[in-house]
C-alpha cells in the first residue's frame, strides 16, 4: 500500500507533469485563462488519461510484447488514444448531451496531446504492473488538474495587474509558471 | 507565392516556438545541454519537412473526414524511423531524450503545418515551409539550450567556458529557470517583431 501511495504522491506533486516534466504545456497555457474552463479541462484530462493508459497498458503487455512488436509502441498508442477519444466523444454525445455540452469541446483538444501520450509511454518503460499503472495515471491527471487550476487562479488576478507591454499574454504566464514550478521544487525532499 | 518568403517566415517572423507558441514541451524539457537541444531541433526539422512533403503529395487521395488520423499515422511512421535510427547510431542521445522523442508525434506544430500548408499547396512550397519552420524551431532549441547550459552549468558542448571560479546558477538548469527564460525570450521576440512592423509602416508612408 505504502509503495502505491508514494507513487501517487510522486506523480501528483514531486514529478508534477506540467511543472517539472513540462508535459501538456499547450493546454496548460491555452486553457488557463479562465478558471471554470480549467476545472472542466482538468476533469476531462484526468479521466481520459486514466482510461487510455489502462487500454494502452493492456495493448502493450498483451499484444505488442508477446508478438515482439515493441517498436510499434508510438504509432499504436497514438492511434489507440485518438480513436478512443473519438469513441468517447460519440458515446457521451449520445448518452448525456448535458455532459457533452460541458466537456465535449475539450475532448478533441486532448486527443493528440503530449500528456495523454506520455503517461502510457512512461508507464510501460518503467514496467509498472496493472495497479501501479492505474495509480500512476490518476496521479498524473490530478497533478495536471492541480497545476492548471493554480495557474488559472493566478492568471485571473494577472488580468488586473499592470504588466509591461511586451510581457503581456503568454510571456508573463511563463514567468508565473516558473514561480509555481519553483514552489513545486520544494516538494522534492518529501520522499 | 514568393518562395523565399515561404522559406524565411518560419525563422523569425513566424518562429514556431516563440511567436506561434506551438509545441512548447521540448523547449523546456530537453534544453539542459546544447547537444540534446540540437538533436531535438534536428529531429523536428527532419520530421516536419518529411511530413510536409508526404502530405502535400498524398492529400488529394485522402477523404477530408479522415485526414487528421492519416496525417498522424504519417507523422508517427516518420518519428518511429528517427527513433530507430537514433537508437542504433546514438544510443546515449536516445536515452537522454527519452519520452520526449515519442512525443514528437503529437507536437502541434507538425500537425498544424500539415493542415494549414501542406494540404493546400504543392510539393515545393510545402517542402520549403517545412525547412523554414524546422530551422526556426532548431534555432529556438539552440538559443534556449545555449543560455541554459552556459549559465546553469558553465559549459558549452560540455567544454568549460568560465573556468573553475564560476559558480553555476543552478536555477537555470532546473525547471523554473527554463520557464522564466522562455517567458523573457518571447517578450524579446515580441519587441523585435513590433519594431520591424513599425519600420515597415514608416517605409510605406514614405514610399
Amino acid at each position: 500500500m505504502g509503495a502505491y501511495f508514494t507513487l501517487f504522491i510522486g506523480a501528483v506533486l514531486i514529478n508534477n507533469f506540467v511543472l517539472t516534466k513540462f508535459l501538456g504545456l499547450c493546454i496548460f497555457f491555452g486553457v488557463s485563462k479562465n478558471l471554470n474552463a480549467s476545472v472542466g479541462m482538468g476533469f476531462a484530462v484526468t479521466s481520459v488519461i486514466t482510461l487510455s493508459t489502462i487500454l494502452a497498458w493492456l495493448l502493450y503487455t498483451q499484444v505488442l510484447v508477446p508478438l515482439h512488436l515493441e517498436f510499434l509502441r508510438t504509432i499504436s498508442f497514438v492511434i489507440l488514444i485518438a480513436s478512443f477519444v473519438q469513441l468517447l466523444e460519440i458515446v457521451i454525445k449520445k448518452e448525456s448531451p448535458t455532459l457533452y455540452n460541458m466537456w465535449g469541446i475539450y475532448l478533441m483538444l486532448i486527443a493528440t496531446n503530449c500528456i495523454v501520450l506520455s503517461v502510457p509511454v512512461i508507464s510501460v518503460t518503467n514496467n509498472y504492473n496493472f495497479v501501479e499503472n492505474i495509480v500512476f495515471a490518476i496521479g498524473a491527471g490530478l497533478g495536471f488538474a492541480l497545476a492548471l487550476i493554480l495557474m488559472a487562479s493566478c492568471r485571473e488576478k494577472l488580468d488586473y495587474a499592470d504588466v509591461p507591454e511586451p510581457l503581456k499574454g503568454t510571456p508573463i504566464a511563463f514567468v508565473v509558471a516558473g514561480m509555481l514550478s519553483l514552489a513545486f521544487l520544494g516538494f522534492s525532499g518529501m520522499i | 507565392m514568393n518562395l523565399w518568403k515561404v522559406f524565411t517566415r518560419g525563422i523569425i517572423e513566424e518562429n514556431p516556438y516563440f511567436v506561434l507558441a506551438l509545441s512548447l514541451c521540448p523547449g523546456l524539457a530537453v534544453t539542459t545541454s546544447v547537444v540534446n537541444g540540437l538533436t531535438m531541433g534536428c529531429t523536428v526539422w527532419f520530421v516536419i519537412t518529411a511530413n510536409n512533403t508526404v502530405v502535400s503529395i498524398i492529400h488529394k487521395l485522402i477523404n477530408k473526414k479522415v485526414r487528421i488520423p492519416v496525417y498522424i499515422t504519417c507523422i508517427a511512421t516518420i518519428v518511429t524511423c528517427v527513433q530507430l535510427f537514433l537508437q542504433a547510431y546514438a544510443p546515449d542521445l536516445y536515452k537522454a531524450l527519452g519520452v520526449y522523442l515519442d512525443l514528437v508525434v503529437v507536437f502541434a506544430i507538425i500537425l498544424a503545418r500539415a493542415e494549414s500548408v501542406a494540404s493546400k499547396n504543392g510539393v515545393v512550397v510545402s517542402f520549403l515551409d517545412g525547412m523554414g519552420m524546422g530551422i526556426g524551431f532548431t534555432i529556438a532549441m539552440f538559443l534556449i539550450s545555449f543560455i541554459r547550459e552556459i549559465l546553469g552549468n558553465g559549459t558549452f558542448f560540455g567544454m568549460s567556458v568560465f573556468g573553475q571560479s564560476y559558480q553555476p546558477a543552478l536555477i537555470m538548469a532546473l525547471p523554473p529557470g527554463a520557464f522564466m527564460l522562455i517567458g523573457f525570450i518571447m517578450a524579446g521576440f515580441k519587441i523585435w517583431n513590433k519594431h520591424v512592423e513599425k519600420q515597415r509602416q514608416l517605409k510605406g508612408v514614405e514610399g
